[in-house]
């Protein structure tokens, strides 16, 4: 600043060169402006917190006001596609109407039988996604700073990978002594991967200067690890555990309509078996609203613990 | 004060001998090994500023990498205060030329990571990143995260938390490469304040010759690659300084001197068929015509 003011005077040294302003421009002349006042710091108009909230939001809002929209204009063409009982090749005459699968809901919900399949499928859930969880991101970052575990472990896992879910139930049911072990095992297979390859994914692509910043302020392997590598590798991490959680549950609902009594994916199957069309419905749109709500959340935690990578 | 930066006993100023001799760095390549650097000598002395100019690929980074310990001479040897440099340290402190805060810690966290790997309680910790901010103007902003900060404050933010576990000497690459003219030269004052506050050694690389010549004590000039030191330039001008000194004879003379030398070796790095005399050519052709007319 200093300087600046040495500068300045330099300059404008000679008052042959300043003007007032309104007097006729010469070339090389200087017109000094009068100062304005400084911006008071961070106090936009227009009041408080919560509108200042709204208008960062915008966006968000709009789109959940167009969500809400989209997902009542579907409910609309299904109620018109259903109560007329159409048949343009597709054959909506036994497809249960909006009303229909309401009635069947408000059912299903007086007794705790289908609130167990819920359940039930929740724990699955839970159990197989906390495992893939707690053993695909360590490994993940190991295998990303230890070239010598990722060279011996990638290939087994690059040819699992592309086993859907479905081709290993019977392998699956032979492995483990009981039903809910191995539709765990399922589900855990499932998100396994996508976990994996994201924590992978995250590690290489740790910006190197970073590393070297933390080994100059004195930071040892250990340390590095902690305060670099993972952090870094924590956005793509979570985007693997949102991915993760989806193919959990499709993994789980192709598991529980092959094998087992309990769980949304069997209600579902067995509704159909039984003839309870709507009931269908009702499972089907209870396993996505499951899958919606479980990915929500995980993104909420990880926005929670990553606030740099996700906040404006 | 000296307590809050850790600095050792004794005084700052008796330490931060950085010694290069007979300094060679070869990469690997497929065509070979591929010298980067050659036979290179260089000293800084405690509490001096020294800075290393020179054309674009002539092994600057690869100098100042080899002191931080990021690279190991494949001839010579590089010490700190007698100490052969064997892996990167806290004793020297380094500032990239790319931003290198961490994204997910906020101005003072990043600030405080050095002291933090050195075991210093959290207390102390904040309070020592709180007198470095407020020195180099950035208390207001301990609580950002670094997304949030202009370019020049990022850098500030750099050299701050490189200083902050009271290195004896202080590495910087091209640290203001990425800033505006005017943002530069506030860097510059900044950096100089601190410099002569903490007394320590410095050793910064820039292929800006104003501002090499504004900050050091002493220029070395490197030869195009692979690079070796052409010159050793004594920059015998007054301090302080200020953007003033640019309008001193002496300082116009020093610049003029560094910039023939540079440019020299910045036709050669650019290949042999390009030489003064081409250039010349190039100049007189256009004489008396306008660009139009050539075109
Ligand atoms: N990892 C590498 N492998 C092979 N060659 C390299 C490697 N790193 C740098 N070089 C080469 O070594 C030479 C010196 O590189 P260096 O980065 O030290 O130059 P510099 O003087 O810092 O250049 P600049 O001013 O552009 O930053 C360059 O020609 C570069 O191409
Ligand atoms: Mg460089």
């Amino acid at each position: 600043m200093k300087h600046s003011t040495a500068l300045a005077s330099v300059a404008v040294a000679s008052d042959r060169f300043i003007r007032e302003t309104g007097e006729p421009a010469r070339a090389g002349s200087v017109t000094l402006r009068p100062a304005r006042p400084a911006p008071a710091p961070a106090q936009p108009a227009g009041g408080s917190r919560w509108t200042r909230w709204l208008r960062l939001n915008r966006g968000l809002i709009r789109a959940g006001v167009l969500g809400l929209l989209s997902i009542a204009a579907f409910i609309a063409l299904w109620h018109v596609l259903t109560e007329n009982r159409l048949n343009i090749y597709v054959r909506f005459m036994n497809v249960p109407s909006p009303t229909q699968v309401l009635a069947s809901a408000e059912q299903a919900f007086s007794d705790g039988r289908f609130l167990n399949h819920i359940l039930i499928s929740c724990r699955r859930i839970l159990l197989g996604f906390s495992l893939a969880t707690v053993i695909a991101v360590p490994l993940g970052l190991l295998m990303g700073r230890y070239l010598l575990l990722r060279e011996l472990v990638f290939p087994v896992s690059e040819v699992l990978r592309p086993i859907p879910a479905i081709a290993w139930v019977p392998m699956s049911i032979m492995l483990w002594p009981t039903n809910e072990e191995s539709i765990v095992f399922i589900t855990f297979l499932g998100s396994l991967f996508p976990i994996l390859i994201n924590t992978l994914h995250g590690m290489a692509t740790v910006d190197e200067v970073l590393v070297r910043a933390a080994r100059c302020l004195g930071a040892r392997e250990a340390a590095t690890f902690r305060e670099v590598y993972f952090p870094a590798a924590l956005p793509q991490i979570f985007t693997g555990l949102t991915v993760g959680m989806g193919v959990a549950w499709v993994s789980l609902i192709a598991a529980e309509m092959i094998s087992g009594q309990f769980g949304i994916g069997y209600f579902t199957w067995e509704s159909y078996s039984l003839v309870q069309y709507s009931d269908i419905a009702l499972g089907m749109i209870c396993i996505g609203v499951l899958g919606l709500a479980s990915s929500l959340a995980i993104r909420a935690v990880g926005s929670l613990i990553t606030p740099w990578a996700t906040r404006r | 004060m000296t307590a809050t930066f850790h600095a050792p006993p004794g005084g700052a100023a008796k330490r931060g001998l950085i010694e290069v001799s007979g300094f060679s760095l070869s990469y690997e390549t497929l065509d070979g090994a591929m010298p980067a650097v050659e036979d290179t000598d260089l000293v800084v002395r405690p509490g001096e500023f020294v800075s290393i100019i020179g054309p674009s690929g002539c092994g600057k980074s690869t100098l100042l990498n080899a002191v931080a310990g990021f690279l190991k001479p494949t001839a010579g040897r590089v010490t700190v205060d007698g100490e052969p440099v064997k892996g990167p340290g806290a004793d020297r402190g380094m500032v990239f030329q790319q931003y290198s805060l961490f994204p997910w810690k906020t101005v003072r966290e990043n600030v405080e990571f050095g002291l933090k790997m050195k075991g210093i309680s959290a207390d102390e910790r904040t309070r020592s990143a709180r007198t470095l901010l407020g020195l180099a103007g950035l208390s207001q902003f301990e609580d950002h995260y670094p997304d949030r900060l202009s370019g020049g404050m990022k850098q500030r933010v750099g050299i701050v938390r490189a200083l902050a576990t009271g290195p004896r000497v202080l590495l910087l690459d091209e640290p203001f490469g990425a800033l505006d003219a005017q943002t530069r030269q506030i860097m510059q004052q900044i950096l100089t304040n601190l410099w002569q506050r903490l007394e320590i050694s410095v050793l910064f690389v820039t292929h800006d010759i104003d501002e090499a010549i504004f900050l050091s004590d002493r220029i070395y000039v490197m030869t195009a690659r692979p690079g070796a030191i052409k010159a050793e330039v004594d920059v015998a001008l007054p301090r302080p300084r200020d953007a003033g000194l640019a309008l001193l004879p002496e300082f116009l003379a020093l610049r003029a001197e560094l910039a023939a030398l540079i440019r020299e070796e910045s036709l050669k790095a650019m290949g042999g068929e390009l030489n003064a005399d081409a250039l010349q050519g190039l100049a007189i052709n256009l004489h008396g015509a306008s660009i139009g007319d050539v075109i």
